[in-house]
């Protein structure tokens, strides 16, 4: 059929042929003016559902729960001016932890843009620095080719967050609809196979090496290159070291297993990291909470860095060996390119040592209540396999020092950007993506507040998510700073006189919610909240007031250097 | 060390704000930028004149690599090379003096193209060097107004076949 023959569809029609064609599922909005076309149309449509949220961060946040328990693109669709301001801080927290989301925005008609108009905002130049890229669509023929665009650059190469902005007449002007096949970006070929000959040599350093060791970043798991991770370790018996959006890339039970390294990592893993002679990097970005002071990080090691983005390699640590490529191919081409196992039996037992010397604690004979006992149960009772969405914050560091996470896609956190108030919606995103395993949103009390709104949400659609409340009546992770490094001034981070009563609060939305506040009360807390799985549950852990995170290795400092418990005990609140 | 990076970029909306936002965002610095159409359409050509060390330099090759808008980069510094940059300086004048800002022009081959009774414009085109030498020179006889187009560049010779500069 020629052009000419077909019917002339609206912007607002060809959007959702679109969305059909990218096999969306979910979208994460609220309706106003700008974009209210849409929602005309999106009243008929039933191929995709639209969860309506409370708050356009909330929405992002769901996008990005979505996509990074799926490895979907995340849709959000909001109104212009702050609709779309909103957004800004889920398109940071996107962009910061490579998360593929397309946000796509109402905008004021093409004729009143720079008008200062009603709702208008520059969200395009707002949002420049933390997006992978994003367009303006100011004629509809642009439309499908543009959405076409924007998932691909969403969702492929190094993943990260696309803004379309629509304007208001465009979404109403009508064109013949052809959605393209095959796109065409000049100046975007992302490179997917690792240099032949570098792998090789990698091969070979990695064979040849006396004290290898794997750092493994969020990129092991976007490229879904778990089975690789594994294999490759397993069969050359080599140690795992994980970030905290690595985790779960390789079991966490495994013996090969070291967990997390860096600020808050395990003590044995900083150590390995300072004395092995080849750091394999794996999408990892040598973060400064993994480094601590670059000029004493892994020194001695020669350092083989595998990314798909080229300005991650050496922005940060100068390396030996680069290889741009998608992990999971490089990954597989290295299984294939060894030449044989290395012996790394001594350096393992070297590991052990170090695991002996210093273990992580697990203290319950004083009685107290701490966070890291309720993370531990909750591994052991979920056997590693839940959802976990953290916040951000003390919480978060034990949920990644005492959750064994076996799986890819298990553990979502804000990372890069550390957005407090990340959990609530994020896990909500997450319940629409995974089915079939508990869905658990752990926040502390300060961040459960800043995106509470979207507990409503959660109720509204009945999703079975088990939001734990970590609750210390403080800002801990700022608090633990003060007491460490800011002379024991507690300036404003002690939330007791500010926080609600969270088990009426969830009453009040009609959440079944309860709190524990002994050792004995977090097994029943605990098995009653992992039985309800028709609604949402609320459950507040009353732990410990001035609990602190160790190992920590101060910022700026050498990981060699990591305190590893509170010099001056307090006496306990 | 200062190195001039001429880059393809789309010519489409926003394709420069990017690049001048990466730069802001990464803290790179920028000595000059200029940016014009090239015999392709759709395509403009930009030359960036920035310093740093080795890694800062590779860092903002990658980063300008990284935005989709940009199609081909390229560092010419180590490479042979045409730089010209043009510059139009109004200098004030007395009565004697003419002559010699006169003859200052001719020397570095430059044209007035704008004279009144207090001043007159030369037209200066040459490497940046040089347009550099012309400033000091004219200084002592009270520059009034000056602007300068910042640097374009060319490679010579063969074209470069590559669009990307490769890693590894």
């Amino acid at each position: 059929m020629s052009d000419n023959n077909k019917p002339k569809l609206t912007g607002a029609k060809i959007f959702f042929e679109c969305l059909r064609r990218e096999g969306v599922e979910y979208i994460f909005g609220i309706p106003g003016g700008a974009t209210i076309k849409i929602y005309e149309e999106l009243y008929d449509i039933d191929f995709l559902t639209h969860i309506l949220a409370k708050h356009e961060q909330g929405a992002t946040h769901m996008a990005e729960g979505y996509a990074r328990a799926t490895g979907k693109v995340g849709v959000v669709l909001v109104t212009s001016g702050p609709g779309a301001t909103n957004t800004v801080t889920g398109i940071a927290d996107a962009y910061m932890d490579s998360t593929p989301i397309v946000v796509f925005t109402g905008q004021v008609p093409t004729q009143l843009i720079g008008n200062d108009a009603f709702q208008e905002a520059d969200i395009i130049g707002i949002t420049r620095p933390i997006t992978k890229h994003s367009f303006l669509v100011r004629k509809v023929e642009d439309l499908a080719p543009v959405i076409r665009k924007a998932f691909y650059l969403a969702s492929t190469g190094r993943p990260g967050p696309v803004v379309v902005d629509l304007p208001k007449d465009m979404l109403n002007s009508e064109t013949t609809f052809n959605y393209p096949e095959q796109i065409q970006i000049r100046g975007y070929k992302p490179t997917y196979s690792g240099h032949s000959n570098q792998i090789r040599k990698a091969a070979k350093m990695i064979q040849q090496a006396k004290r290898p060791l794997l750092y493994v970043g969020g990129g092991v798991i976007m490229s879904d290159a778990s089975k690789e991770l594994t294999r490759f370790a397993r069969q050359n018996t080599l140690p795992v070291t994980m970030t905290l959006q690595g985790l779960g890339a390789f079991p966490g039970t495994d013996p090969l297993s070291l967990g997390m390294l860096g600020m808050h990592g395990m003590y044995w893993a900083n150590q390995a990291v300072n004395h092995c002679d080849v750091l394999v990097a794996l999408g990892a970005r040598f973060d400064d909470r993994v480094t601590g002071k670059i000029d004493t990080f892994a020194v001695d090691a020669y350092k083989i860095h595998v990314d798909i983005d080229p300005t991650a390699i050496e922005k940060n640590v100068l390396v030996d060996l680069p290889i741009v490529g998608d992990v999971k191919k490089v990954l597989a081409d290295l299984i294939e390119a060894m030449p044989g196992k290395p012996d790394t039996a001594g350096w393992l037992q070297q590991i052990r040592a170090w695991q002996e010397e210093c273990p992580l604690p697990l203290e319950t004979a004083d009685g107290y209540l701490r966070t890291s006992y309720v993370i531990d149960r909750l591994s052991e009772k979920t056997k590693g396999e839940a959802v976990i969405v953290s916040d951000v914050g003390q919480h978060q560091m034990w949920i990644a020092q005492y959750y064994k996470f076996t799986k890819p896609r298990s553990h979502l956190s804000s990372g890069g950007l550390g957005t407090m108030g990340f959990s609530v919606p994020a896990a909500i995103g997450a319940a629409f993506g995974v089915k079939k395993r508990p869905i658990i949103s752990i926040s502390g009390d300060g961040g459960f507040q800043m995106n509470l709104q979207e507990l409503i949400t959660a109720k509204a659609y009945n999703l079975p998510i088990k939001f734990f409340i970590i609750n210390n009546s403080f800002l801990g992770m700022v608090r633990q700073w003060q007491e460490l490094f800011h002379a024991e001034k507690y300036s404003f981070t002690d939330l007791s006189k500010y926080n609600p009563n969270f088990v009426k609060l969830g009453d009040a939305l009609g959440i079944p919610s309860f709190s524990a506040e002994t050792i004995e009360e977090v097994d029943e807390a605990m098995d009653k909240a992992l039985q309800i799985n028709d609604r949402p549950v609320l459950v507040e852990f009353r732990v410990l007031k001035e609990d602190m995170v160790f190992p920590m290795v101060p910022a700026g400092a050498s990981i060699s250097s990591m305190i590893m418990e509170r010099l001056n005990p307090k006496r306990m609140v | 060390m200062r190195h001039t990076i001429s880059l393809l970029v789309e010519n489409t909306f926003g394709a420069f704000d990017r690049i001048a936002t990466m730069f802001s965002a990464k803290g790179f610095n920028i000595h000059s930028i200029s940016i014009g159409e090239t015999e392709i359409q759709d395509i403009s050509r930009m030359t960036i004149v920035t310093s740093g060390d080795d890694q800062i330099i590779e860092q903002v090759v990658k980063q300008l690599n990284r935005l989709i808008d940009t199609v081909k980069v390229v560092d010419l510094t180590e490479q042979d090379r045409t730089e010209r940059e043009l510059a139009l300086i109004s200098v004030n004048y007395q009565k004697g003096s003419l002559e010699e800002i006169k003859n200052i022009s001719d020397i570095f081959r430059g044209k007035v193209v704008d004279i009144n009774n207090k001043s007159i414009t030369l037209e200066i085109t040459g490497p940046p060097a040089k347009i550099n030498a012309v400033v000091n020179v004219l200084m002592p006889y009270g520059i009034k107004e000056m602007a300068r187009s910042g640097t374009v560049a060319l490679r010579r010779g063969e074209q470069v076949r590559h669009p990307k500069k490769e890693m590894v």
